[in-house]
């Protein structure tokens, strides 16, 4: 790189580095650098040391062996791997399902800037900003089988005759983290739906409504299908955090009872730490892995979709 | 508005915002009720005696007040690190385009996708190794992990929006890149800066899988941590305890939300239409 | 008040050529004007001159020192951006401050500076606003008092009043004139409007798909362009353009509707063309009407009226002449109305002439031989 240099001067070591550091090919790597280097060494390489350890018979304790894909065979055969599987699954979808259309409602309402509503809106999304396991103990005491104040007032209100054990059978227990989950997701896909209305040039409406279309046909015929990328972009991310999630159930049921409600991320967490086998955790925690790439196909194709 | 209509609105909203709002409000009375109160009451959902009985208990004869402040340096810490890495990645991927940032910024992406329920097997064995197990400060670069991938994603949002001639304007007035990271594109990333460290604040404060894995001694434990460990004891639940410990423990991010609730609700708009 | 030399200056991204084989020297303290439509290379070639580009091949020099290599802040220069580019979060003071800041200047010293640039600039008053608070005229000036605080060799300026209303622009073309005037400093500017280019420019590069057309002083591009889309580009309103079959024995360019008599200058440069097509352009302002048909005129071209403009004083016509539309500015007297037959007359001195497929000027050609 030709740079004038007054004859008879060299550089000083201080120009040179700076010089040095002004090239976008020395410096980009350089800020790059950390946050590679963290995620490298404590993200991408656990990451294939987890893969690795699936493939062993690892534990606290004890050397590990190569088995291959025994630990895979042996899980596939287990029933409480594959009720995990189910549950991880129904509890996903059956939560997506109903955060998605009470958040829309929710939208909806909102959408319509009555006097309140930024209170409103402030207020509701405090479910999501808690964090989860101090929300999760409230529930756990709000769900209680002997003091449930849910119970109480269910009773009071002539619909039970005694009180419910939320938890403590399998049905019930299973369906209560579906209540808890839809509860935490509500404002994320509200706050994602009023962005995606909010988009919606009111002009479009108007003009449907011109043409003579009412309340519930101006949501079918044109709103709907507008928020239609919105929404695969919510549900994607949604999913991809309802499948993998492990604070909720683990504060409430800890997987039980008799593994009723084991999701994936809570046997995995047994099998390794509490039953210290590494290799059989991990094989558990990997097979998540397929079913996110799916969903963050979805996710990836439709931001670029709606770029 | 008139009549009906009114109550076509505030009626179901009214009924959403009671479930969503109950379990806090549970929060507050538990934490207050007198001790007979919690177990025998006429109504529950009523305080007849109120009390700082838990709230004292909580602080004096728990670890409690040590978990808030070790939840309290993780999350600064953790924030303070992921926002700033992020910022030096952010800038350099979207203003200093260097072979390979392309590719960076993908792996970043994907890594956002990659969540602690499957890393914390074999991060343990790493952790093991480089003598980091039971260290608390330790949960700081590990928090990173999930940290920095998402706040570099929005801060990549937030710089793309900045007008190139800025820099080129700069650049002819004679600023070195790093010159202009600190003097021209920073001052204009505050926005931005500011939803990255609350949204980082506030998933630290949240996260409880890898205190409760990599943090045994009760000094080290988090609020989640040691909420849920030392105050359970087999079937015996602590609830007065446990629901002062609960609110207390979800104060600061409240606080924090209600203090910036319009870049909150930036941020997850703007993450959406990244 | 320097000499910019740009030899060979060629620009490729992948397979495209951005721009092809750019030369230029400029003389001591040159206003020189680049335009062309749209995607013409100009403001590209601007950019390389001020290293935000880099250039693919060629040499460049200012002064003598050669430049392709160094980053825009050692090349000596200023640019003052399109959309004026200033620092949102600086006040105007700081805005102007800030490059001499970086150069170490001291304090004191930046303060008579900045000043004196915004006294030159009448912006004094606004030294404490920020952007957001100035008009677009306003905030012209303070991105050229940022340009010429640092008495930079060279000033680059990227079609700084397309942002501004009519009337503004007219008034800032002025003022930058006048700048000029004032400073000397050699200028490259980069426009798509050619009467922007006709009024400031001391010498005008006519850019056509990275190719340059012509490069010469305003005049000379009016009266000498070398070819159809300079001819076309230059002189508001455009050039008609007719087809016509050249008779040699009659000494007559003649197509529908119109007869032209040839020139004397003109028939050495025709001689090729017996009895073949040329294309045949002449400027609006160059056709009169014909009044009652009181002289037989030697060029004539008859038509309907389809439009009249008047615009106070001439009036602007389009005359159909045999399916060509014609732009003619005539006397406002003549008072043509919509769907008269009308007969215009031509000046065969302005008359131009082109090659019907390499478009380039007849003239130019036999001038270049």
């Amino acid at each position: 790189m030709a740079v004038s240099v007054p004859v008879g001067q060299s550089e000083s070591l201080r120009a040179r580095l700076a010089r040095a550091l002004d090239n976008a090919q020395v410096l980009g790597p350089l800020l790059a650098a950390p946050a590679t280097a963290i995620l490298l060494a404590l993200l991408a390489y656990p990451l294939f040391l987890g893969i690795w350890l699936s493939l062993t018979d690892a534990s606290l304790g004890s050397t590990a062996h190569f088995i291959g894909l025994k630990n895979y065979v042996h899980l596939f055969q287990d029933p409480v791997f594959l009720g995990a599987a189910g549950y991880s699954l129904l509890y996903t979808f059956g939560a997506e399902l109903f955060k998605m259309s009470i958040g829309l409602a929710l939208a909806l309402l909102l959408n319509r800037q009555f006097r309140g509503y930024r209170v409103a809106r402030a207020v509701m999304l405090l479910p999501w900003v808690a964090p989860t396991v101090l929300s999760a103990l409230a529930w756990l005491w709000l769900l209680d089988p002997q003091f449930s104040a849910i119970s109480w007032l269910l009773e009071r209100m002539g619909l039970i005759h005694s009180y419910i054990d939320f938890l403590g059978n399998p049905w019930p227990a299973r369906v209560s983290l579906i209540m808890v989950n839809i509860w935490r997701g509500i404002p994320y896909f509200a706050i994602g739906y009023l962005a995606g209305l909010q988009a919606i040039p009111k002009e479009l409406l108007e003009a449907a409504a011109i043409d003579g279309a009412g309340a519930w046909k101006s949501f079918v015929r044109i709103i709907w299908p507008l928020l239609i990328p919105i929404t695969t972009i919510l549900v994607s991310f949604s999913s991809i955090w309802t499948i993998t999630d492990f604070q909720l159930i683990w504060t409430m049921t800890r997987g039980g009872p008799d593994n009723a409600t084991q999701v994936f991320t809570t046997l995995a967490y047994q099998r390794a730490i509490n039953g210290g086998s590494l290799g059989q955790g991990a094989a558990v925690a990997i097979c998540v892995i397929p079913v996110m790439l799916v969903l963050s196909y979805f996710a990836l194709r439709s931001i670029r979709e709606t770029r | 508005m008139r009549g009906w209509r009114q109550w076509k609105i505030y009626v179901p909203l009214g009924l959403v915002m009671i479930f969503l709002m109950l379990p806090f409000y549970w929060m507050v009375t538990t934490a207050i009720k007198a001790r007979h109160e919690l177990l025998n009451t006429t109504n529950p959902f009523w305080v007849f005696a109120p009390t700082l009985h838990h709230i004292t208990t909580l602080l004096t004869q728990t670890d409690y007040g040590r978990w808030f402040l070790n939840t309290l340096f993780v999350s600064l810490g953790a924030t303070i690190l992921s926002v700033s890495v992020s910022y030096m990645a952010a800038y350099a991927i979207v203003r200093l385009r260097f072979r390979g940032s392309r590719v960076l910024s993908t792996a970043i992406f994907l890594s956002y996708i990659v969540p602690p329920a499957i890393l914390f097997i074999p991060l343990a064995t790493v952790l093991i190794q480089l003598h980091w197990f039971n260290h608390l400060w330790a949960l700081i670069p590990i928090y990173a992990t999930f940290l920095i991938p998402f706040c570099t994603w929005l801060l990549i949002g937030f710089l793309r929006n900045i007008p190139r001639e800025l820099e080129e304007a700069a650049r002819v007035d004679g600023a070195s890149y790093l010159k202009i990271m600190r003097r021209i594109i920073l001052p204009l990333s505050i926005p931005g800066l500011i939803s990255a460290t609350i949204f980082s604040f506030t998933l630290s404060w949240n996260e409880y899988l890898y205190a409760l894995v990599y943090m045994f001694s009760s000094a080290n434990k988090t609020v989640s941590v040691g909420l849920t460990t030392e105050l359970i004891h087999g079937d015996v639940f602590q609830w007065g305890q446990l629901m002062s410990g609960a609110l207390l423990g979800t104060l600061p991010v409240v606080i924090v939300y209600f203090f910036f609730v319009e870049y909150y609700v930036a941020g997850m708009s703007g993450a959406l239409k990244e | 008040m320097a000499v910019v030399n740009l030899e060979h200056i060629w620009k490729r991204f992948g397979e495209t050529v951005a721009v092809q084989d750019f030369n230029l020297e400029t003389n001591d303290g040159e206003f020189v004007v680049l335009v062309g439509p749209s995607g013409c290379g100009k403001s590209t070639m601007l950019r390389m001159i001020a290293g935000l580009e880099e250039i693919s091949e060629g040499r460049m020099t200012i002064e003598g020192r050669e430049v392709q290599h160094m980053p825009p802040k050692d090349r000596d220069i200023a640019m003052v951006f399109q959309n004026y580019a200033l620092y949102p979060h600086m006040n105007v003071f700081q805005n102007i401050a800030f490059t001499l800041e970086l150069r170490g200047v001291r304090k004191a010293e930046i303060k008579t500076q900045v000043e004196e640039a915004a006294r030159i600039l009448g912006i004094e008053h606004l030294l404490q606003r920020k952007p957001r608070e100035l008009s677009g005229g306003q905030r012209q000036r303070v991105a050229l008092g940022r340009a010429i605080v640092r008495h930079p060799q060279v000033f680059l300026l990227d079609e700084p009043l397309s942002n501004l209303d009519a009337k503004l622009r007219v008034g800032m073309r002025a003022e930058i004139a006048k700048l000029h005037r004032r400073l000397g400093v050699t200028s490259f500017y980069v426009t798509h409007d050619q009467v922007e280019a006709l009024t400031m420019g001391q010498r005008i590069v006519v850019m056509r798909d990275g190719q340059v057309q012509q490069t010469s002083t305003p005049l000379d591009l009016y009266d000498n362009p070398v070819n159809k889309f300079v001819a076309g580009f230059i002189g508001n309103p455009a050039m008609n353009f007719l087809t016509a079959h050249f008779e040699a024995e009659a000494r007559r360019l003649s197509g529908e509707s119109f007869s032209f008599e040839v020139a004397p200058r003109l028939s050495e440069a025709l001689s090729p063309y017996t009895d073949q097509q040329v294309c045949v352009g002449v400027r609006p302002e160059h056709i009169q009407a014909v009044r009652d048909g009181s002289e037989t005129r030697a060029s004539t071209l008859k038509g309907t009226v389809e439009l009249v403009e008047p615009l106070g004083s001439v009036t602007e016509i389009q005359v159909n002449v045999g399916g060509t539309l014609i732009t003619a500015q005539v006397d406002r007297n003549i008072n043509p109305r919509t769907d008269d037959s009308i007969e215009l007359s031509v000046d065969p001195a302005h008359v131009h002439l082109f090659d019907m497929s390499s478009e380039e000027s007849l003239l130019a050609q036999q001038a270049a031989a």
